[in-house]
């Protein structure tokens, strides 16, 4: 199987399957003690072996799997908080071994890292061979074909000298993309040739490439950022970091590589599914309305949908989520607004049933909590628990629970605008307090427990009425058959993004395609053309080439040169060549 | 009674399934037959041997007088393989596969056509497109490849038939519209192209499978004369098989590495990034790995042969775990299932 060694072979390690084959005894018998530059080289070559690139590569392949069966910190946070709390045991040990971040962690890095310096230690030297490779002459024809693949024979055709034969083949086969040498050995002129350079080409672009995505990976994610923000329906966002609900930045980011851009929010389109009976409610479509302004330039209209991300002053914007923001007004008992606000309530499930929270903090007794439900179709489950049974705006009710008491937001330590810590807090109404929550339609306006003031629910279609109170019964019949689409604004949740190495990475990725390719699919081999004088003194030619690396065409690629080259073969003469498997 | 279309394509997958029960089992009465051939030509050759021993041991290679003689004998001589002729049972099979093909295709299309969209959008969509694409790819090889690859018919029919079944009966689900994260092109790019590697991996594991078979009956049969004699003998080598095996499997690779950078750029666009450790993204790289690994394997020094088929072995395990197990039981962003 391997071929003998000569200059034009690729320079591979030494266990690879096309190297010369290492003699017998030959590493036990004649082998010097070992200094430590022997013990070094010796590393680097057991580094560099096929062997160790293979085991490194299954290692890889398993060290990847735990990340798909415990939660990464990196795609799913809140799936590692709840780990924690389900296995409160377990889950420090596994953190231990970090496999909550399991691809940062050490050992993965350890294994990948090994693998691209196995890598880049074999590509090196196998480029610089190549180069050589390139330049240098096929190999001498070798003395017999006979043994080779392909072999075959073909008369001298009539009135032709061996020189001229020889010179048309090596005429054809340079047109037919190799590389040719003449050679005459006794008197016996022949050529040699040899393609498909570019397979190994095509393996050191598929390896270096390789290397190339996971440096721009790595600079990507040092120089870039992403962040996240929620916008309602009418408000502005601009590109600073103050502006950013959360923030993450690559190791070298400075913040003055933010363009200060303006996003405005002008309207979220949400389509659900109305006709089909087993997809009511599906989500069709969302398409976020945004006017984007740049420093003293004009305001565009762009859209943002969930597909199709809107790429603005060196960022990208996508559309990861949506839903419902109530406008909700609170006054005190002077009458005077303490709170009023467009609150984003975030949806629990596919027809949007929405938590939020209402923080207020100045302007009454005490500090006032309100834990929301909003419900955009209001359902009455048989327990009496509402539900939303459709995400769109049919029927939207708000609940609320009144809390009075201390935030806990005056000691400076951040909280979350989504959650409530009641811990601190009397619960005014809902639950067991006996008084029933607060409940609302878009419009309505009700009293706070304890005679605190009032709460409203604003309805913010565009020229609705004023608010009226809750308990106004003419007003009850007519809100059933009311349109309430366009009563409560959307929120969409975007996420922005800079990767300044994104486009080299796809760039590295198409190469990656490409070398992978060329180093299947192009056969490397050499074929060689003889005129040989038979002991009779009639000159025959014969025809045989040599695989380099996997290459199923290679007997037919013979016998269809020398049938170009020669003319068909007699019929007795097909005998003669290797039999093709037949079953 | 007026049928839906999607009804309509229910039945054919039915029909499909019951066709395809026809040609497994035209396709395993093929392989008894070929045990039988191959130890009725044992007692055969016992006959002869006397005679035959001496002139090729003398030979000791193909010189013109023996290579002149069919191939076929001279393998049997050396490993006791057999020449295996015509089998109705065999074109049955193929007959009954092709129909089931068409059949299956119907199924497909009408369901595209019920759901107004490409019919690979969820858990039961992806069964059917990606087991049709399996046969698609297996009759295709059949008549691409210089080698009579029907043998594999038991294999292929009874893989699909088990898929179909288990998609049609635990993952339907009616059409409905495709939420707004499939709405792309991407989704007929990278999950066709996914699809497809699949269905050459599964063939790439039937020759890996077969060719380890083979490999074993051939160092049994290298030692004792008596090896038993089953229908291997009657398939190509072992390294035949192997070679076939890598062939097929390395366009699967070279596809499934095209799914994952298409899988990558449509993340970027749907999910902001097109890279991010999702459970789906760590399988995808896992099997890429693997035959990686495989492809490596095959040019190391002692680990061609039996070792680098058992990489694709467990390359296509892990590309059904991936489908399967991934699918139903991991969180992640990939949750199309639809059940």
């Amino acid at each position: 199987m391997s071929p003998q060694s000569d200059p034009g072979a690729p320079s591979r390690p030494a266990d690879h399957i096309d190297s010369t084959e290492p003699e017998a005894g030959d590493a036990s018998i004649a082998q010097p003690k070992l200094g430590f530059v022997g013990w070094l080289r010796f590393g680097w070559r057991q580094l560099t072996s096929m062997r160790t690139a293979l085991l490194l590569l299954l290692l890889l392949a398993i060290a990847a799997v735990p990340g798909s069966l415990v939660p990464q910190r990196s795609s799913d946070p809140n799936g590692v908080t709840q780990y924690f709390d389900k296995n409160p045991e377990l889950a420090p040990i596994l953190d231990g071994f970090q496999m909550f971040d399991v691809y940062t962690s050490a050992w993965f890095s350890a294994i990948y890292l090994l693998l691209f310096v196995s890598l880049i230690g074999c590509i090196i030297p196998r480029t610089k061979h190549h180069f050589e490779a390139l330049r240098a002459r096929p190999p001498r024809t070798p003395v017999r074909l006979s043994r080779l693949a392909g072999h075959t024979e073909r008369a001298l055709p009539e009135g032709e000298t061996a020189a001229a034969a020889i010179d048309s083949a090596a005429k054809q086969l340079r047109q037919s993309g190799y590389r040719v040498e003449r050679y005459e050995l006794r008197g016996e002129p022949s050529v040699s040739a040899e393609r498909g350079y570019l397979r190994e080409t095509g393996n050191l672009v598929f390896h270096t490439a390789l290397v190339g995505v996971l440096v721009a990976v790595g600079f990507g994610g040092g120089f870039g950022f992403s962040g996240q923000r929620v916008i309602v329906e009418g408000q502005t966002f601009v590109n600073t970091l103050a502006a950013y609900d959360s923030f993450n930045p690559g190791r070298f980011f400075t913040d003055t590589r933010l363009t200060p851009y303006g996003l405005t929010l002008e309207n979220l389109d949400a389509v659900y599914e109305t006709r089909n009976q087993d997809a009511i409610g599906q989500p069709i479509d969302f398409t976020a309305h945004v006017t984007v302004q740049g420093q003293g330039g004009d305001p565009e209209d762009r859209t943002v949908k969930v597909n199709e991300p809107l790429y603005t002053h060196g960022t990208d914007v996508y559309l990861l989520g949506n839903g419902y923001a109530p406008t909700i007004t609170v006054k005190n008992a002077d009458g005077e607004v303490v709170f009023t606000d467009a609150v984003p309530f975030l949806p629990q499930d596919a027809n949007l049933t929405s938590i939020g929270v209402v923080k207020v903090t100045d302007g009454m007794p005490e500090q006032l909590g309100m834990l929301g439900f909003f419900y955009p179709t209001q359902h009455e489950l048989t327990s009496g628990a509402y539900t939303s049974s459709y995400p769109d705006l049919i029927l939207p009710v708000l609940t609320l629970n009144v809390y009075a008491g201390d935030l806990g937001i005056d000691e400076g330590t951040p909280t979350s605008v989504y959650t409530l810590d009641p811990s601190t807090m009397e619960q005014l109404n809902g639950g067991k307090t006996g008084v029933d929550s607060i409940e609302l339609k878009p419009g309505q306006t009700a009293e706070l427990p304890n005679g605190l003031g009032t709460v409203t629910f604003e309805d913010v279609t565009p020229g609705a009425a004023p608010a009226v109170d809750v308990d106004d019964d003419a007003d009850a019949a007519a809100s059933e058959s009311r349109n309430y689409s366009q009563s409560v604004s959307r929120f969409a949740s975007f996420d922005i993004h800079h990767d300044p190495t994104q486009m080299w990475v796809l760039a590295f990725a198409a190469l990656i395609l490409g070398g992978l390719l060329v180093s299947l699919f192009v056969p490397r081999r050499r074929m060689w053309v003889k005129a040989v004088s038979k002991p009779d003194g009639s000159v025959v030619l014969e025809y045989a080439a040599l695989a380099r690396g996997d290459d199923p065409g290679l007997e037919d690629a013979v016998t269809g040169f020398a049938d170009k080259h020669a003319g068909p073969a007699d019929a007795d003469e097909t005998a003669d060549a290797p039999e093709k498997s037949s079953t | 009674m007026q049928l839906t279309l999607d009804e309509i394509s229910i039945l054919c997958v039915y029909s499909a399934m019951v066709v395809y029960a026809i040609a497994f089992i035209a396709f395993s009465i093929d392989l008894a037959r070929r045990s039988a051939a191959a130890t009725a030509a044992t007692d055969a050759a016992a006959r002869v041997e006397a005679k035959e021993a001496v002139g090729v041991g003398a030979s000791g290679g193909p010189s013109s007088a023996v290579a002149a003689k069919p191939a076929a004998s001279l393998r049997q001589a050396q490993d006791g393989a057999v020449a295996y002729g015509r089998s109705p049972s065999l074109r049955v099979g193929v007959a009954m596969t092709v129909l089931a093909w068409i059949l299956h295709l119907s199924a497909t299309v009408l369901r595209g056509l019920a759901a107004g969209r490409v019919p690979w959008a969820n858990m039961y969509e992806f069964a059917l497109t990606g087991t049709l694409i399996i046969t698609t790819v297996f009759l295709v090889v059949l008549v691409v490849s210089k080698q009579d690859l029907r043998f594999l018919g038991t294999f292929i029919t009874g893989l699909v038939l088990v898929l179909l079944g288990v998609a049609a009966l635990n993952f339907y689900v009616s059409p409905i519209p495709l939420p707004p994260a499939l709405q792309s092109v991407w989704l007929v790019i990278h999950v066709f192209v996914a699809s497809a590697s699949v269905g050459l991996f599964a063939l790439g594991f039937a020759l890996s499978v077969v060719q380890l078979m083979q490999a074993r009956r051939e160092s049994i049969a290298a030692t004792a004369k008596a090896a038993k004699l089953t229908f291997l003998a009657t398939l190509p080598d072992s390294v035949t098989l192997e070679n076939l095996a890598y062939r097929i499997n390395i366009i699967g690779f070279i596809m499934w590495t095209f799914t994952l950078m298409a899988g990558s750029i449509w993340a970027e666009k749907a999910w902001g990034r097109y890279w991010g450790w999702d459970t789906k993204e760590v399988w995808t790289f896992i099997i890429w790995v693997v035959y990686a690994g495989y492809i490596h394997a095959r040019a190391t020094r002692g680990w061609r042969g039996s070792r680098s088929a058992w990489l694709a072995i467990i390359g296509f395990s892990t590309v059904l775990f991936n489908f399967t197990v991934v699918n139903l039981f991991f969180k992640g962003l990939h949750a199309y299932s639809g059940l």
